[in-house]
């Protein structure tokens, strides 16, 4: 099972192993992993699953970019940089086995 | 001193109720956790059972917020099918429907809220329903499919969204209002005259300033609604969605202030300071609006206010307020709302109506922008998010022109 870090601002790391087809945020939502609100459900409504991807992995195949609703919500996102994505979006593959992302500071 | 050891009890396995456990957690509780639900599932999400979940592309997996075996590995002893049946504050213990009684150091209410009923000959009917739970849309669905007739009495959220998703399933679908038009309670006229138009090209047939008189049965089973003036909608099943009302008994009951909702304050805490109350079943204050108390009933406002929870009873600081906001998926529409136009002196149009991506910008008469509605418009919606939270002025010149970016009105 692909195994997906989540890093919180305060630097805590947890490792998680995600099963295919969840996404990002379900594997930290499943896991009680703090940092991830997700108040739509993954929906795409609410950039409240706002994450950091790491840069080895922006480029990777196995991450498509993101879509028109994803990258317009992301424009407002709490301190969007060029690496942000909305968690929910992600689908999780074996490529993404080891992916790493950063929480922000807060979702709201 | 109480014989409970850090014990927080809550009361409702609901989004807010399973949401508040799992925080208590995050923050590093400790102590015991006991999670009490009415209902047979553990805590799973209200808002697909209107639409992904009546059309069929959910499973019952990705209903439930958390996996049914987080709470036991979490220490969270979750009870379904139970519910707290009286609280006694004095010696800070509750009493449970399976003749059971709990100690507490930390009880939060999280009741939600029930479907409202009205009273009308013939409500007793076999087809006739409401859409609360899992098992009320597990019925609803069971009544739909093609050829099949439904009536919905109530014009608001629920109704068009099960309208809407009656219409996916091949179903025939009419919706009876009493107001002027739909969406009368939550939305400006309009955005009530777009959602209409829009069913109606679906094939959704409206009936507004409809009294309903009664429902008409055969052989036990409902066929039809009578309206006050004599016309008749056929009907294989009718759906009852007129509102919602805070489930507050138990509260009241324990000696709690509680008015359209038990009171709290912008902690969650109700008078008695052991007590928090969460969710749809509160009346709380909001923040940006003048520390007005209202009843929100919406999923944000349960995380909101879990969060506030889990926070005073861990000790943390205080999370700082969010903008209420809702959301619903009609169609190919995604209707978001932020803010509540308490008062609002005038209705700028940003968009266009007729292309379907439009958005609303509620100002006070000062210019503040009090709420927006977002039609397929998610920058619009995230720029007014940030509006709303500075309290922004903007003047309707600047709004209605698109030459002007949401980075820079929000800026």
């Amino acid at each position: 099972m692909p195994t997906v870090t989540y890093i919180e601002y305060d630097g805590t790391e947890h490792r998680i192993e995600v099963p295919v087809g969840k996404t990002v945020m379900q594997g930290a939502v499943d896991n009680n992993v703090p940092g991830i609100d997700a108040d739509c459900g993954g929906e795409c409504a609410c950039a409240t699953c706002h994450v950091y991807v790491d840069a080895a992995w922006l480029d990777k195949t196995g991450l498509p970019a993101p879509g028109s609703q994803e990258a317009s919500m992301l424009s407002f996102a709490a301190v969007t940089q060029p690496d942000s994505r909305l968690s929910c979006q992600i689908t999780v593959t074996p490529d993404l086995d080891g992916l790493v992302v950063r929480m922000p500071e807060g979702q709201h | 001193m109480s014989e409970a050891e850090n014990h927080v009890v809550i009361a409702g396995a609901g989004h807010a109720g399973g949401s508040a456990a799992a925080l208590l957690r995050q923050m590093g509780w400790t102590g015991a956790i006991t999670l009490i639900g009415e209902e047979p599932l553990p805590p799973y999400q209200r808002p697909p059972l209107s639409k992904a979940w009546l059309k069929g592309e959910a499973d019952a997996d990705s209903l439930l917020l958390r996996p049914a075996a987080f709470y036991a590995g979490a220490a969270i002893d979750l009870r379904c099918g139970t519910r707290v049946t009286g609280i006694d504050r004095a010696a800070r213990r509750v009493s449970l429907s399976d003749g059971a009684t709990l100690p507490y150091t930390h009880l939060v209410l999280a009741l939600g809220a029930r479907p409202r009923r009205i009273p009308l000959a013939g409500s007793t009917l076999a087809g006739v329903l409401e859409l609360r739970s899992a098992a009320d849309a597990d019925e609803l669905k069971a009544a739909l499919g093609p050829g099949k007739r439904l009536a919905v009495i109530g014009g608001g959220y629920i109704g068009l969204e099960a309208a809407a998703s009656a219409r996916a399933l091949g179903a025939e679908a009419t919706v009876i209002e009493r107001e002027s038009r739909v969406l009368a309670r939550v939305a400006c006229p309009m955005l009530s005259h777009f959602f209409e138009a829009h069913h109606r090209t679906r094939g959704v047939e409206i009936l507004v300033d409809a009294q309903v008189e009664s429902l008409v049965g055969a052989h036990g089973h409902v066929i039809g609604v009578r309206l006050a003036d004599g016309r008749q909608v056929h009907a294989d099943a009718v759906l009852v969605g007129v509102g919602a009302v805070a489930n507050e008994e138990l509260a009241r009951e324990a000696g709690l202030p509680c008015d359209n909702g038990i009171l709290v304050d912008g902690t969650a805490r109700t008078e008695d300071p052991a007590i928090f109350a969460i969710g749809d079943c509160t009346r709380r204050p909001l923040p940006l609006y003048g520390d007005r108390l209202w009843r929100l009933e919406s999923v944000p406002n349960a995380l909101e206010q879990a969060k506030q929870a889990a926070a005073a009873i861990c000790g943390k600081p205080a999370p700082s307020p969010e903008v209420p906001w809702f959301w619903s998926d009609q169609y190919d529409l995604r209707l978001q709302i932020v803010g509540i136009p308490f008062d609002a002196a005038e209705i700028v149009l940003r968009g266009d109506m007729t292309l379907d991506s439009f958005a609303l910008f509620h100002l006070a008469d000062d210019g503040t922008v009090l709420a927006v509605e977002a039609v397929n418009a998610a920058q619009e919606f995230m720029g007014g998010r940030r509006i709303v939270a500075k309290r922004k002025r903007l003047n309707p010149a600047q709004i209605r022109d698109m030459s002007l970016t949401m980075q820079q009105l929000a800026a």
